[in-house]
């Protein structure tokens, strides 16, 4: 297969919407937004074809817009599968077990961090801190985070992606968001007046 | 004007100075990796830390720190010592300790500052880094692992070299320098060479071919351009092995283009190392210098001046053409000439063939109009002033000619003289902004010169020059840009015809009738020699090129490294070329070839010695005397007005890398043609 | 502990609805055009006399920092970037202010860029906070749609806009300086200073970058004075902050909290105490992982602000707190910090290019006792050789933990090391106290 990209119609429309955030002749503001737009479009990663139709759409040197895909790390630079399982193992993680829950994934996918199940459905990445230390352990999975998870959490949260199910994101143990298992101390009985 | 104390001494430095330099002045060292003069701030080598009072209790780094009143900087401290060798510990760590086998060995930053600031033995433990090599192109030879991340290679080629090619990719210790697997598109790229502080990017014609401390350093002059660059000509036994910069301010700085430092492997191909002649069959078969004079001797005998003529090519030595001058005087022809593009350049006004502005002031213009130039290929270090001025001072650039890549952004005016007209009219707005301008400059080359109405586009550009305000007291905007390093000097001495004599385009017509008897070409190989079939052609030169092979005699000479030698350059500076090795074989250096020959024909030149000649030299043009300086020329008229062609203005050159006898015969510049000949590159510079 | 009444992020949780009309029943936007009026000057004195401290990690003076603006627009107009790149590991409190309450946010943009007489602002949130930053897109088309931003915000006759700009993954981009660099379409490489982004900052522009909590709070400030705010935390320390809670507690959350509240007290009442017991605890992170960590007996009484944590050589940071109990492997989790910086370092400058991943091997090798004795001084003074001498200050963040594991735990890396040599007995330095 040829490596070509072209942005749709629509992102292109978005395209144009994005680069008009930015004060003219600013249109490289634009570059990461944009490769994000593109590889979205380009079943997840930034080829050379997404890398240069981005260079050329907003005037850059190709080497400027290479660099920068190389900087960031949500820029794939490789294809990857249907799912990115990015599996957050920095020390607040860590802490809660993150190891457990990668040990799961990679025992019940078969594949280890760094590679792609065959079928191209789940691809594994360690990430560091997704900034959500308090829901830890967390693996975000594309572009939803999955919080509070457990060696058997992650594996129900799989197998309903690969039954073609969207698992709710958030936490996997019920509780409000950042607020204490169990339910929140404070701000419980909030009554807001005019005052 | 602050007042500050670098270790204790008390001085006063320039406004606007960085700490660093401010130690400079003050006589301290800096170390420093990233930090260069001539590129932007960096700051990430971090060697250059030192202690300044008032500030935090930290080291600062000294390469980008405004020195300011009242500061107290300190180079010798603990702290400094401790953040110096740390720093140099941390560079060395992920280095590989190949100084035996690295090209750089001997002139490294790295392997110096390590003498100055290292531990004497590495404390780390892990495995060293190892980064991939990546394709540079056929000049730049990399070994990536060496790479300390300084990105002095990044900054020149995007700040000087107006190229966007080169970048640093990934993040943190994966970092990498590439260009992805594509050649640097700068005719500048080799100085990267120079400006990298280790061995990650080293010269690869000359990789592995001498060791720094083996070579003999000659001081000289270039002549692939000119411009004139200094150079520095370095040299193993009698064998050129590489040729690099040196600096001059007013002249090059301190880069030069790829052909000056790359085309020297020429020098030791298709020489001409003894005399030949050409017999019956048309065979040129090795002679003796007698043997070769006596035939020359034997042809003139009887043929009266104006039936001999003489052509100088691109790279002789002002000494060469002075004696090639006499001689022809005394042998009766005014038939001579230096133009062998046919450039209508009148040899009675030197303001009208010089870079007046001069190549340093060129970056000080606010407007330029380039005519039928394009500088980025004739004369690279002219463009960079160009390039220089439009990035720093915003100059505005129109062109009429040929739409081209020069690196900075330009209003295409047209295509041709007609547009030129208009200008010098005052019709067309760019004349208005020529007038508005504070210090305007046009740049006129070749391709507007070398037309059927040669000589109206000279004239036409001074009336822009004069109605327009290019011309004052204190700034002259006219300029020629010049492309033979021979050129200016041939003009100066007036190598051109006399009163009756014959132009090169003339001679050559009547070489074709037979007019004219015998050519004596000194370097001349860029003419058409299939108009010389019918003439006796005597070729002096150092290379079997073009003029070699129409030749029915060939006397030997040197190249440019091989002769002491006088240059002028585009902008009318004197300079005085050394010789780094002597000519192969029985080659002699060409004032006394002439020297000798006019003996033989009984026309004896009047100096036996150099000296002698360039003391006639300096009497008959004084100022030949004020070597390394540009004497301004007066203001005067010259070009003739004249119907004005509609066909646009062309290129004299077409491949930067083949424009002479010495860049034609090397590899080098050979596999620069097949990378390059086919590339027109992308964005430059000037798309940011 | 704090009142409900006095906690400015009221929907911190999500418990009530985001959007513009919950925002407004929570008292967002009110009297925003009437503080408006009140003149730049006011608000940058209010800010002042309120004692906020930026909220980001270094804890510099706000109104301080608004006040470095140039007073009138040059030649070049003025931006206000929020800097919501949040991805200090232990830190997730302005995903919460994205997420549930951004109106706080938008206004707090509308005030503060008023104030510094910027007509735009650019809010950087970090690439992985999709569906935050969608959030925060939704309550600014709100804004936009309801005029309170715009050509005319709130009818002051102030025009201005609100973008938001997603980050790709890259801790180093919360450097403020590195941020502008990624904001502008670059790598993040920190930029040298100076100058300073009040002179020289976006797209060359003068520029103030503020933490998305430093900015959130503001309008709240404003509208009940800096009085209230200032009536919280001790002196240099005031207001309210929003802690995170994460590591071995019971029940690691986010809490608004006042600002020099007893550690302990914090993880006791909020997050449901340590495992196992107080008594259980190892040591603690206190301000995010470039904070050195503190250990239990300081933990004891040590009060959550930026002076006293400063005095026991560490830092409030984010006010991230990272709880580690004694089941932890110290090393490890130090090791792992350690990588954190290696793979986050930019690569600009040398020392936290080479010296981050020097760090990690060795302690990676320390994690199993694959060392010498000798190398703990080597590990510190590596360490010692990045801390300072690079631009920016990830690499002070990537030398304290270490430093601070070596300040209290190297006796436990001696004993892995002499363990692993089978040498028997107690190691010549037990734990530091």
């Amino acid at each position: 297969m040829s490596d070509t990209f072209e942005f749709s119609p629509e992102n292109l429309a978005t395209a144009q919407q994005i680069v008009a955030k930015y004060p003219e002749g600013r249109q490289a503001s634009a570059v990461l937004p944009l490769l994000d737009l593109a590889q979205r479009q380009n079943s997840g990663w930034a080829s050379d074809a997404v890398m240069d139709a981005v260079a050329r759409f907003l005037d850059m040197p190709r080497i400027r817009v290479v660099e920068v895909a190389s900087f960031y790390t949500m820029i794939s630079m490789k294809p990857v599968g249907k799912y990115l399982l990015q599996f957050c193992t920095t020390t607040p993680c860590w802490l809660r077990d993150s190891d457990a829950v990668l040990a799961a994934t990679e025992e019940h996918l078969g594949v280890r961090l760094g590679q792609t199940t065959d079928d191209g459905m789940f691809s594994l990445l360690e990430v560091e801190c997704l900034g959500a230390c308090v829901n830890a352990p967390i693996v975000q999975i594309n572009d939803d985070m999955y919080e509070d998870l457990t060696a058997d959490s992650i594996v129900s949260v799989l197998k309903a992606l690969k039954a073609g199910e969207t698992p709710p994101y958030g936490t996997q143990i019920g509780r409000q968001t950042s607020a204490p298992d169990g339910g929140a101390k404070v701000l419980n009985d909030m009554t807001f007046s005019e005052d | 004007m602050p007042k500050l104390t670098v270790d204790g001494v008390e001085i006063e430095v320039e406004n606007g100075l960085t700490v660093l330099q401010a130690c400079e002045q003050a006589g301290v060292e800096i170390p420093r990796f990233c930090y260069h003069e001539r590129l932007s701030i960096a700051g990430n080598c971090r060697m250059c830390l030192v202690e300044v009072k008032p500030g935090p209790p930290k080291p600062q780094a000294s390469c980008a720190l405004p020195a300011g009143e009242g500061m107290e900087i300190i180079t010798n401290s603990p702290m400094v010592k401790k953040a110096r060798t740390g720093v140099m510990e941390f560079l060395l760590i992920n280095h590989p300790l190949d100084c035996p086998i690295c090209d750089q060995g001997g002139e490294c930053d790295l392997q110096d500052q390590a003498m100055g600031y290292g531990h004497s033995g590495s404390r780390y433990t892990e495995d060293k880094r190892a980064v991939s090599e990546k394709y540079m192109g056929p000049l730049i030879n990399t070994i990536m692992t060496r790479c300390i991340h300084c990105t002095r290679c990044v900054r020149f080629s995007t700040e000087v070299g107006g190229v966007t090619d080169m970048g640093m990719v990934n993040r943190g210790e994966n970092a990498e320098i590439t260009t992805l697997e594509k050649a640097v598109s700068s005719e500048l790229s080799g100085n990267v060479i120079d400006l990298c502080p280790v061995g990650a990017l080293t010269s690869k014609p000359y990789s592995f071919m001498a060791r720094s401390w083996e070579l003999q350093k000659t001081e000289t002059i270039d002549v692939m351009d000119a411009v004139g660059s200094n150079i520095r000509v370095d040299a193993r036994g009698n064998e050129v092995m590489r040729v690099l910069p040196r600096l001059n301010e007013d002249v090059n700085e301190e880069w030069i283009s790829d052909k000056s430092r790359f085309a020297c492997d020429g020098l030791r191909r298709q020489r001409l190392d003894k005399p030949y002649l050409r017999d019956s069959d048309g065979k040129l078969n090795p002679a003796s210098w007698d043997e070769a004079f006596a035939a020359i001797a034997k042809k003139l005998t009887g043929v009266s001046g104006d039936k001999i003529a003489a052509i100088v090519g691109d790279l002789c030595e002002v000494e060469s053409m002075y004696a090639l001058k006499q001689l022809m005087a005394k042998l009766g022809s005014q038939n001579i000439d230096c133009r062998q593009d046919s450039a209508k350049l009148d040899a009675n006004a030197r303001a009208g063939y010089l870079f007046n502005t001069g190549i340093a002031n060129a970056e000080d213009a606010d407007v330029c109009l380039l005519i039928g130039a394009n500088p980025r290929i004739e004369a690279p270090l002219v463009n960079t002033r160009l390039r220089k001025g439009w990035l720093s001072g915003g100059m505005r650039i129109g062109v009429v000619g040929q739409r081209h890549d020069f690196t900075y952004d330009y209003d295409h005016l047209g295509a041709g003289a007609q547009t030129l007209q208009e200008i010098a009219d005052g019709t067309h707005s760019f004349a208005d902004v020529l007038k508005a301008a504070k210090r305007p400059m046009l740049i006129i080359g070749m391709g507007a010169l070398t037309g059927e109405d040669g000589a109206a586009v000279p004239a036409t550009a001074r009336t822009i020059a004069e109605t327009c305000g290019l011309v004052r007291d204190d700034w002259n905007g006219f300029n020629v840009l010049n492309t033979a390093a021979s050129r200016v000097g041939a003009l100066d001495i007036g190598f051109t015809p006399g009163p009756d004599g014959l132009n090169v385009e003339s001679i050559l017509a009547e070489a074709e009738t037979g007019d004219i008897g015998l050519v004596y070409l000194l370097g001349a190989d860029e003419i058409d020699m299939s108009r010389l079939e019918k003439a006796f052609v005597v070729y002096q030169g150092h290379h079997g090129d073009a003029g070699a092979h129409v030749a029915d005699v060939i006397l030997p000479g040197a190249a440019y490294t091989e002769k002491d030698g006088i240059y002028v350059n585009l902008e009318g500076r004197v300079q005085m070329g050394r010789r780094a090795v002597f000519p192969p074989g029985e080659a002699r250096e060409d004032w006394t070839i002439l020297r000798a020959l006019s003996a033989v024909l009984g026309k004896t030149l009047p100096f036996n010695t150099a000296t002698e000649l360039r003391g006639m030299l300096h009497a008959e043009y004084p100022h030949f005397t004020k070597v390394d300086s540009c004497e301004p020329a007066a203001w005067e008229n010259f070009g003739a007005p004249g119907t004005l062609s509609k066909t646009p203005f062309g290129l004299t050159i077409e491949n930067f890398y083949m424009t002479d006898p010495i860049s034609r015969a090397s590899e080098t510049m050979a596999a620069c043609t097949r990378d390059f000949a086919s590339d027109n590159g992308e964005a430059s510079g000037t798309n940011g | 502990m704090l009142q409900d009444k006095d906690r400015i992020f009221t929907n911190l949780y999500g418990l009530h609805d985001p959007s513009l009309d919950g925002a407004r029943i929570r008292g967002d936007w009110r009297d925003t055009k009437e503080i408006l009026a009140k003149g730049r000057d006011w608000i940058i004195e209010e800010m002042k006399s309120s004692g906020l401290r930026g909220r980001g990690g270094p804890g510099f003076p706000t109104g301080l920092k608004w006040s470095f603006m140039p007073k009138e627009i040059g030649d070049r107009p003025h931006y206000l970037v929020v800097n919501g790149d949040e991805s200090e590991p232990g830190t997730c409190k302005d995903r919460d202010i994205l997420r549930h309450d951004p109106h706080k946010l938008v206004e707090g943009c509308l005030l503060a860029g008023f104030a510094m007489n910027a007509h735009a602002a650019y809010i950087y949130i970090r690439g992985e906070f999709v569906n935050e930053a969608a959030a925060l897109q939704r309550a600014i088309d709100e804004a936009y749609s309801a005029g309170l931003v715009g050509p005319d915000a709130c009818g002051s006759g102030w025009a201005f806009d609100v973008y938001v700009h997603r980050g790709a993954g890259a801790y180093i981009c919360g450097e403020e300086t590195a941020l502008l660099e990624s904001l502008e379409g670059k790598k993040g490489q920190p930029r040298l200073k100076p100058p300073f982004p009040a002179m020289s900052g976006l797209y060359g522009c003068p520029t103030t970058v503020n933490n998305v909590e430093t900015i959130a709070v503001a309008p709240t400030i404003l509208r009940r004075g800096a009085d209230w705010f200032s009536s919280f935390g001790r002196e240099n320390n005031r207001g309210t902050k929003v802690f995170c809670i994460s590591g071995h507690v019971n029940n690691p959350c986010n809490v608004e909290e006042e600002m020099s509240i007893p550690l302990k007290e914090l993880i006791e009442k909020h997050a449901g105490g340590v495992r196992g017991g107080w008594d259980n605890l190892l040591a603690v992170i206190p301000g995010g992982s470039s904070t050195p960590m503190l250990p239990k007996h300081i933990c004891d009484d040590v009060l959550m602000d930026f002076d006293s944590l400063k005095e026991q050589q560490t830092g409030l940071g984010t006010a991230g707190l990272i709880v580690m109990d004694k089941s932890t492997d110290i090393v490890k989790a130090i090791a792992r910090l350690a990588y954190f910086y290696k793979h986050e370092s930019c690569g600009q400058c040398t020392p936290c290019r080479e010296g981050t991943g020097w760090m990690w091997r060795i302690l990676e090798r320390m994690v199993t006792g694959d060392a010498e004795i000798d190398e703990i001084d080597l590990l510190l003074d590596v360490s010692k050789q990045i801390e300072g001498h690079t631009i920016c200050a990830l690499g002070d963040g990537a030398a304290w933990p270490v430093q601070g594991l070596i300040r209290l735990f190297r006796g436990e890396i001696e004993h892995r090391i002499l363990k692993r040599k089978g040498v028997t007995g107690q190691p010549a330095a037990a734990a530091a106290e």
